[in-house]
């Protein structure tokens, strides 16, 4: 049972720890470093909940380990809104349009969203759809989902 | 946590790794992606002593062009694949069935080796290295050696690599430009394993059909090549081709099973249907019947 030194920047702030080879990355932001707005649910890649930005790209965290995030950049939902507290135009559009109900499944979704269209400003909301095949809204709150992406792909609500 | 403990290494080459592999006889386990071990690990499905992760290893990642064929790192990430020019260029289907493989999440960790390695029936990767008839080059501390995709699956998650041994690369010969595309699944959601899916491809000589490799997931305990199918195929002009008659053959070929997802009469019928309605349109011909 390996223990490793790692160095991860999470939104913007450095963070150097020692992690047990097995801790997956998700479990790391919130039990080794507080970062609780990433949530773990099914911790077998089936709901999407854990989705943080690993060096940009949008990945679930419970399919990684700690370990393997050494050197990279990780970006959790408590690092998409502004300093100064403006929300992030996908977490205003969600706001906006009812796109959540327990929030369970938020974190994840607006971490998606989000790298979707870092990726590219113009994604079309059929192109948001898509990705959101990776997450699951337990309390099937898909509709007002889809009302953000609408917004978002400034599209008629 | 939830996996059971394990030592990490990560090998900066594949010397190293094969090496690390050999010493831990049988007690390692190589992670790509991750994208399916993770969740045997976390299940404690998979309890290696050894966890090897290959993403250290640049000669395991990208695209090449060698000799008529394209050659495919295999700790290239299926995002990667998905844009990259020259694949889109030489292997449309395998660009295609890449879109099928998991959500925009997994895709941008998983891998195209990890998939092909990992050999699920119902997975679009091995098929599509069995339908383009790619070879899988393997290494290990005691040599390489190179297997064709057809015969590298022996059941579900079972293939012919031995504990020590590690994929070093998977070869798609070139098929001829403008060659036809063949695919179809029918899965319950988008991203889930395919209930029944099909891939392929045609080479058009003259107005018939000079070169055929088709196969098929989710129908058997391997990728099952259409043989049958690809045979009645062979030298038939566009016209003189029954493509309910063409998909029966091809359904012959299978040994699908029954599970709680869908039995496997539905998946011969299923498998008919989108077989002759995804050579139909894919070589715009009429039915017969």
């Amino acid at each position: 049972m390996s223990e490793h030194r790692i160095d991860i920047t999470v939104n913007g702030r450095r963070h150097t720890a020692t992690v047990e080879a097995r801790a997956s990355l998700g479990e790391f932001l919130r039990e080794g470093l507080g970062y609780t707005g990433t949530h773990l649910a099914c911790e077998h890649g089936v709901c999407g909940a854990c989705t943080v930005r690993v060096d940009g790209v949008a990945v679930r965290s419970c399919l990684m380990l700690a370990v393997q995030a050494d050197g990279c950049e990780i970006t959790t939902v408590e690092g998409l809104a502004a300093p100064d507290g403006t929300l992030h135009r996908v977490q205003q559009a969600l706001q906006d349009n009812f796109g959540l109900q327990c929030g369970f499944c938020t974190p994840g979704v607006a971490i998606t969203l989000a790298a979707v269209l870092d990726d590219d400003p113009a994604a079309t909301a059929q192109d948001m759809e898509a990705a959101m095949s990776g997450h699951v809204c337990r309390c099937t709150g898909y509709q007002g989902i889809r009302r953000a992406i609408r917004q978002l792909a400034g599209e008629a609500v | 946590m939830k996996p059971a403990p394990f030592d990490y290494v990560r090998p900066a080459s594949i010397a190293e790794a094969c090496a690390i592999l050999s010493e831990a006889g049988g007690g390692a386990t190589v992670i790509a992606g991750g994208q399916t071990l993770m969740p045997l690990l976390n299940l404690r499905m998979s309890q290696p002593f050894i966890l090897v992760d290959i993403n250290g290893i640049a000669e395991l990642k990208g695209v090449s062009r060698a000799g008529g064929a394209t050659r495919i790192g295999p700790a290239t990430r299926q995002a990667e694949a998905l844009r990259d020019a020259t694949l889109a260029r030489q292997l449309p289907a395998l660009v295609t069935a890449l879109g099928h493989v998991g959500h925009y999440q997994t895709r941008n960790r998983g891998t195209v080796g990890g998939s092909i390695a990992l050999g699920e029936p119902a997975a679009e990767m091995p098929a599509t290295a069995v339908a383009l008839g790619a070879e899988i080059e393997i290494a290990s501390v005691r040599g390489r050696r190179s297997v064709k995709a057809e015969e590298f699956y022996l059941g579900p998650y079972m293939t012919v690599l031995e504990p020590d041994e590690l994929v070093t690369g998977i070869t798609y010969p070139d098929w001829p430009e403008g060659h036809v595309v063949l695919f179809r699944e029918v899965a319950q959601r988008p991203g889930d394993f395919a209930l029944v899916g099909m891939v392929g491809a045609l080479a058009l000589e003259g107005g018939s059909i000079a070169r055929a490799g088709i196969a098929w997931f989710g129908m058997g305990p391997v990728p099952v090549r259409a043989r049958q199918a690809e045979a009645a195929l062979l030298g038939t002009g566009l016209g003189d081709i029954d493509a309910d008659a063409v998909a029966a053959l091809a359904v012959a070929d299978t040994a699908p099973f029954d599970d709680h997802h869908a039995s496997a009469e539905y998946r011969r019928t299923v498998g008919k249907r989108i077989f002759a309605r995804t050579l139909r349109e894919a070589l715009d011909i009429r039915s017969v019947a």
